[in-house]
């Protein structure tokens, strides 16, 4: 006699303990098996590009702190070099430095977040999560000390910084690298072998080269599928190409393979740090340029390689203070196209851990 | 570094292919006519000396007369890159031929543009609103919205 | 038996208290029933604070500290503050069903400490088949935690208390085979014999049979790795999503209670009970007790979950078989060589269950994977 069973319809989210932020999947599940999941978003949608046209281009900066709220340095980078190459603005030396720094250095508080609470959707009761918190409170230190945020930092201005380092900062940021390999060591020790770790995320939700490069993936979610595509290398912005650092490549494109990449990738942002602290020069922070800026009628795209993927900006100006449009390539958008393929036939608990892997912030997601 | 392709001379190579359907070229960008914007993306993905695999980004413009929907694209083995855009007149109900099925990350951006925009894509599988809530009025993101 | 027999006596001091001390049946009746219920809330809030303070060390923070010179006042206030909410009853749910499901599930936890020997003959009733009587009960709780599950009226309690119940019933299993190995050395299904006869801890002298214990012992009573029926991540809080007041107070009751009979328990049947010398044979069961309470906090710290399917496949295919096999040796050993000397048969049950437990997980495919859809 053939069992009669009936699937049924769960909504996991928008308010749940581990969907990373407010994000909704509605399910339809046999019994422990998704059948079929359909993602919903937009929860969290403000209106960042329609706000854009009403502000000054200096007056967007804010506004790109919330975009990825967990990047923010990454997102002003994005968006000021955008500006930058539609105003043509030269941008000094030392600020071009002092940028690169904030940036890998946001790139690994980014991934020790990531990593977290990856690890943490695993079941790890709150014990990887605590301890990635505790290096990325002494980033944010830093970065408190150079902008007096936590969180939002609003740093960067069109043509540089908004102000300059204060002497305490090259000292701290040097201890910081000091230890932080350390850091780096005593999770692998903890987490590379672990047998729990492996069974849960070995194999499970596979991301495909071909169906990785067809969705447009980017960031450690492409790299770790086993493309070699690092805007950083390929397409180098600001000062990358004067820096040696390798680029992270996973194979099977699994969920150990993405916590793997993002692992590897702070180690090699320590390396950049390091290079750079040794190369700055002295000089101004910021280039003279107008607050209201306006530039000639046109229009481009700058992106950069963000924690999450490639973020770009494509602004078209009409010689106005604000530009006349602004669209953001959101990564983590993008990056949820296969959502669907990567967890089909896994179970409840192995759509969590899949998603979490991905890495998005629904402040992107959204806009 | 990434090559950004000269859009006159691409729009020798389209036009050689496809008579009749390049409307501007210059050193930025392509103009294609919109319904025929499917057989040039198909052409650009599918041509080895282009061999444009990854789409990096769609955006979609109001300018009063026109939309003007931008596509970006990149060929991972050659590292190049090419703007392409189109244009649709029509205020009321402006219509374009979809792009998912060259490109399958051109899925949520297409239906935020028909969420915002109110563009419509033909050929989309599933296109719904996405950010907004099913059963909005109105496309926010037009210059006449508010 | 010789094979358990070391040679030290630690019992001469001691004498046996008597089935109806102190002075007939219903006495004695009730000053057990006091003198378990009283250890039971106190210990529990015990071991909440031992839990709470021990994970808040380990993961780099201070636990609780505020409430009390060392926070040791915080299930107090704990319990307070959840005496004080409001009781939400879900409108649709089972009332009746969502009202007893907290009674059903503690109940019968606090029922195993009658046969848990606090001393020399001192528990409530020394049943002759007092560990049956034990497995038999922790079993109805079960019941409870499938009534809390389906009296919500909500999925997600309910896919938390069905992937509970498949976990419990197959975990039993192994269970129970490694309690017939501790059976068969002491020779009795009492568990103030077994203590008795523990001259060395049957912790060494079935390594295999321990080990399976508390692995089976942590996944029935939703111990991490084994959490998933109230993961957070994943289900909010699993069966009892829908509690709030002294009902979730209940079930959380529930959850350290079962943690302590686990440990109560093993320490009776592994660690020799409240045999030690010098200090009474009280403060020896509840240290130990709390030692093995420890080691379940450790785990809880250290280890990430593991999947249902995963939880399944461990219980069928790797805790059971090696459970019938742990069985088979020792009854070979108490038969074939019940003179032997005890260090020896330490020594080969510690090779045999390294060997087994290595050999196996070689060949042990944990879960299945991707079903095609």
């Amino acid at each position: 006699m053939v069992l009669k069973t009936e699937p049924f319809m769960l909504n996991i989210g928008p308010v749940h303990p581990s969907t990373h932020g407010v994000f909704r999947m509605r399910a339809t599940l046999d019994g422990e098996v998704i059948v079929d999941i359909e993602p919903v978003f937009g929860y969290l949608h403000r209106g960042i590009e329609k706000l854009a046209e009403e502000r000054t281009y200096t007056g967007i900066i804010p506004l790109t702190d919330r975009l990825d709220y967990l990047a923010s340095m990454s997102n002003n980078l994005a968006y000021v070099l955008s500006v930058e190459k539609l105003a043509k603005i030269q941008v000094p030396e030392r600020a071009e430095y002092l940028r690169v720094i904030m940036a890998e250095l946001q790139r690994i508080a980014s991934h020790l977040i990531a990593v977290g609470a990856f690890l943490n959707d695993c079941g790890a009761f709150f014990t990887p999560f605590l301890y990635m918190f505790r290096e990325r409170e002494k980033i944010v230190d830093l970065f408190e000390m150079v902008s007096g945020q936590r969180l939002l930092y609003n740093y960067m201005r069109i043509g540089g910084l908004s102000q300059d380092i204060p002497d305490e900062f090259l000292p701290a940021l040097d201890k910081f690298i000091q230890q932080m390999p350390g850091f780096i060591d005593e999770y692998d020790r903890l987490l590379a072998e672990n047998e729990l770790l492996l069974a849960r995320a070995k194999g499970v939700g596979i991301l495909p080269k071909e169906m990785a490069i067809d969705i447009c993936a980017s960031g450690p979610v492409l790299r770790a599928s086993g493309v070699q595509w690092d805007i950083r290398k390929v397409d180098p912005y600001s000062i990358y190409d004067r820096f040696e650092f390798d680029i992270p490549i996973g194979s099977a494109g699994d969920c150990y393979d993405r916590y793997r990449v993002r692992i590897e990738e702070m180690r090699q942002s320590l390396r950049i740090i390091k290079q750079a602290m040794e190369q700055i020069p002295p000089g101004e922070i910021r280039a003279k340029v107008l607050h209201l800026v306006r530039p000639p009628i046109g229009e481009a795209y700058a992106h950069i390689e963000a924690p999450k993927g490639e973020l770009g900006f494509y602004l078209v100006s009409d010689n106005s203070i604000a530009p006349y449009r602004c669209h953001i390539r959101a990564p983590s958008l993008i990056n949820l196209t296969a959502l669907r393929e990567m967890m089909i036939g896994w179970k409840v608990q192995d759509a969590i851990i899949i998603f979490g892997s991905i890495d998005i912030t629904m402040g992107e997601v959204d806009r | 570094m990434t090559v950004s392709l000269s859009g006159s001379e691409v729009a020798k190579q389209i036009a050689e292919r496809f008579p009749e359907v390049v409307s501007e070229a210059s050193d930025q960008a392509v103009v294609v006519k919109s319904e025929s914007l499917f057989e040039v993306t198909e052409y650009l993905k599918s041509n080895p000396g282009f061999d444009f695999d990854y789409l990096n980004y769609i955006a979609a413009v109001d300018y009063y007369d026109y939309f003007e929907l931008v596509y970006q694209m990149t060929s991972r083995e050659h590292n190049h890159s090419l703007i392409l855009k189109t244009r649709c007149c029509d205020r009321d109900k402006p219509t374009v031929p979809s792009v998912v099925s060259l490109w399958r990350g051109a899925d949520f951006q297409e239906r935020e543009i028909y969420d915002l925009m109110g563009i419509t894509f033909e050929g989309h599988p599933n296109l719904k609103r996405i950010v907004l809530w099913e059963g909005f009025e109105g496309y926010p993101l037009r210059k006449d919205y508010l | 038996m010789a094979i358990a027999n070391l040679g030290l006596n630690t019992l001469e001091h001691l004498a046996a208290l008597p089935p109806d001390w102190p002075g007939g049946f219903w006495w004695h009746w009730l000053v057990f029933t006091v003198i378990i219920i009283a250890f039971v809330l106190t210990l529990v809030m015990g071991l909440i604070w031992i839990e709470r303070r021990g994970m808040g060390r380990m993961q780099a923070r201070l636990g609780p500290n505020r409430v009390g010179p060392f926070g040791l006042l915080q299930p107090v206030a704990d319990a307070i503050k959840v005496l004080l909410k409001e009781d939400i009853i879900p409108a649709r749910g089972d009332k009746i069903v969502h009202w007893l499901a907290p009674v059903i599930a503690f109940f019968p936890t606090l029922m195993i400490f009658a046969v848990v020997p606090f001393g020399n003959g001192a528990l409530l009733a020394d049943l002759n088949v007092g560990i049956l009587y034990v497995i038999a009960i922790s079993s109805v709780s079960t019941v409870g935690i499938f009534m809390a599950g389906w009296g919500s009226n909500n999925k997600y309690s309910l896919l938390g208390a069905m992937r509970n119940v498949a976990a419990v019933v197959s975990y039993e299993v192994p269970l129970v085979l490694s309690i017939v190995g501790v059976v068969l050395i002491a020779g009795s299904l009492s568990m103030n014999q077994i203590v008795l006869a523990q001259n060395i801890p049957f912790i060494l002298l079935q390594p295999l049979g321990f080990l399976i214990f508390f692995i089976g012992g942590c996944a029935e009573i939703n111990r991490s790795p084994f959490d998933l029926f109230e993961a957070d991540s994943e289900l909010v809080a699993g069966f009892h999503t829908e509690y709030s007041g002294m009902k979730f107070a209940m079930f959380y009751l529930t959850e350290y209670a079962e943690a302590l009979a686990l440990s109560a328990i093993i320490t009776t049947l592994f660690l020799s009970g409240w045999r030690g010398p010098i200090l009474a044979p009280w403060l020896w069961f509840v240290i130990k007790t709390i030692a093995v309470f420890f080691v379940m906090v450790w785990t809880r710290t250290t280890l990430p979950r593991i999947r249902i399917d995963q939880l399944m496949a461990l219980a069928w295919k790797f805790l059971f078989p090696l459970a019938v096999i742990n069985l088979f040796i020792t009854a070979i050993e108490v038969l074939a060589w019940p003179e032997a000397l005890p260090w020896t048969m330490i020594l080969v049950n510690f090779a045999i269950m390294a060997v087994l437990v290595l050999l196996w997980s070689k060949f042990f495919m944990l879960g299945w994977g991707r079903v095609a859809v």
